[in-house]
């Protein structure tokens, strides 16, 4: 069953910017694009563990910190080497000025 | 094109990913990629830095993908000869092959210590085999003498303190990584090992090396001496040069290239570790660089100008290391920089750009915990490429975005 998770105020992402948000266990990278809409992706790289909300958000790429390896965040893609495994996406949605994420 | 095919020799980042760039391109001839280990491409990086995982050896690409691709990869084959004038290599196991082009990505060797071999105590670190024998030298119980204080020395340091390992690392310098780190990063990095139990000593020159049955003696010019079950020698690397030179071609502290990545063989070009090459945003000038992230980019541009592209080579030197659970990374090269600006992000993470004497931002060098200085890093890089000026007090100040200064 999917369920909704409160992860935070929508103001709490800058535009253009992603944060971490760890809930039961897992963790996950929530971005705001420059468009103003919210995303969700697993929080660690595909190519070596390494978390991407320390990674740089231009446009709808998601570059990882360690590698460089680059993702759309809106799909998941992995956009060529190093890393060629695409990210998992969750559902985002803004409820209340509130940010929520889909997982299960 | 018409076509006696491509051929790439030397099977690590460059040259691998010289390979698949050239179908993700379109090629549709032959692909020859030539190894001389035996095994699949892997990566190099974690083999100073892998601590408990490092049996596990990372492939740069899946075997299957090599016949999805339609590249023949020969592994565990050298090429011995190269006559540019009949577009021919020769082989070790005696076949030739004759190319349309050819891309040289050939790496580079561990220096040695001069009249020192190496033996069962006595280690470089380049392949997979050597990162295996250093290991099993790191024992709980046991001693482990590292000479060098650049990245190989100082990842080894911090692999074998946290397998238990007692290490002494000594370096010539008066502190380690005097190329290309600054002063300030590199002394906290010194201290962090000193904290971890790292026996450091800097400015020390070695009269002598004794390999013996029960361990390694290491004399130094003021007497002392120092014993270990063995010795990893960290001091650098010389680039794979034999095959160009022996065919004329350009050397230049490594294979030289013009800023297409082309030898001064047109139909040859050379990518990575082995190649020297001019960097555009510093006036041209001629470099050499043992980075992954630079292997990865010169393989892509190399692969799109042996299809008769003009790409140029135009990327800003980047580099990282990982020792304990800090990360350095480096932008650009410092060199000709004359003021430093510090962003403090936090206790532990901070940030140096230096600047020339009109305000350009020349590099920039980060160390912090895990990716804390990655994304200033990356930004900072985007800087450079693109000639700024940065505000000196916007640099200096953690609250203003540099994404905002782009």
């Amino acid at each position: 069953m999917s369920i909704w998770i409160d992860v935070c105020d929508k103001d709490e992402i800058d535009e253009e910017d992603v944060i971490r948000f760890d809930h039961d266990g897992k963790s996950y990278a929530v971005y705001r694009s420059p468009e103003d809409s919210f995303h969700a992706t697993d929080g660690h790289c595909t190519h070596e563990n390494v978390h991407l909300a320390d990674g740089l958000v231009m446009d709808d790429i998601i570059e990882c910190p360690k590698h460089n390896g680059r993702f759309n965040y809106k799909t998941g893609q992995a956009k060529g080497a190093p890393v060629c495994v695409n990210l998992k996406t969750y559902a985002v949605k803004v409820d209340g000025g509130r940010v929520f994420i889909q997982v299960g | 094109m018409g076509d006696r095919g491509m051929v790439i020799v030397g099977a690590g980042e460059a040259g691998v990913r010289a390979a698949f760039a050239l179908r993700e391109r379109g090629y549709q001839g032959t692909v020859t990629l030539i190894g001389d280990e035996p095994h699949l491409p892997y990566e190099r990086p974690p083999l100073s830095k892998a601590g408990e995982e490092a049996e596990t050896v990372r492939a740069i690409v899946a075997n299957e993908r090599f016949a999805e691709a339609g590249i023949t990869f020969l592994r565990g084959q050298r090429a011995i000869s190269l006559d540019p004038a009949r577009h021919a290599l020769l082989l070790e196991a005696g076949e030739t092959l004759s190319y349309e082009r050819l891309l040289l990505a050939t790496g580079a060797a561990p220096r040695q210590f001069p009249g020192i071999a190496t033996s069962d105590r006595i280690h470089v670190l380049r392949t997979v085999e050597d990162a295996s024998a250093i290991r099993r030298q790191m024992r709980e119980d046991g001693r482990l003498a590292i000479l060098g204080g650049g990245f190989i020395g100082l990842e080894l340091a911090a692999m074998g303190r946290k397998l238990g390992t007692a290490i002494t690392l000594f370096e010539a310098q008066p502190r380690v990584l005097m190329r290309g780190v600054p002063e300030k990063l590199a002394l906290a990095l010194q201290a962090r090992h000193v904290a971890e139990g790292v026996e450091l000593l800097c400015g020390v020159g070695i009269e002598t090396i004794a390999d013996g049955e029960s361990g390694v003696a290491i004399g130094f010019a003021d007497g002392r001496q120092i014993k270990a079950d063995a010795l990893v020698v960290g001091i650098g690397a010389e680039p794979n040069t034999r095959l160009a030179a022996e065919a004329g071609l350009a050397i230049d502290n490594g294979i030289a290239v013009d800023r297409h990545l082309a030898t001064s063989d047109p139909h040859i070009f050379a990518a990575g570790d082995c190649c020297s090459f001019p960097v555009a945003a510093y006036g041209g000038r001629r470099v050499r660089l043992e980075s992954w992230r630079n292997a990865q980019e010169q393989g892509s541009v190399a692969a799109a100008n042996m299809l008769g592209e003009a790409a140029p080579f135009d990327a800003v030197p980047w580099f990282w290391s990982d020792q304990y659970d800090l990360t350095l990374q480096v932008a650009g090269l410092s060199d000709g920089a004359t003021s430093t600006v510090g962003r403090t992000l936090s206790p532990e993470a901070e940030i140096l750009f230096h600047l020339d004497a009109d305000g350009r931002l020349l590099a920039a060098s980060g160390l912090g915990r895990g990716g804390a200085v990655a994304r200033d890093i990356r930004l900072a890089e985007m800087l450079i490429a693109r000639g700024t000026c940065p505000d000196r007090a916007a640099l200096a100040d953690p609250s203003v975005k540099l994404k905002s200064l782009l």
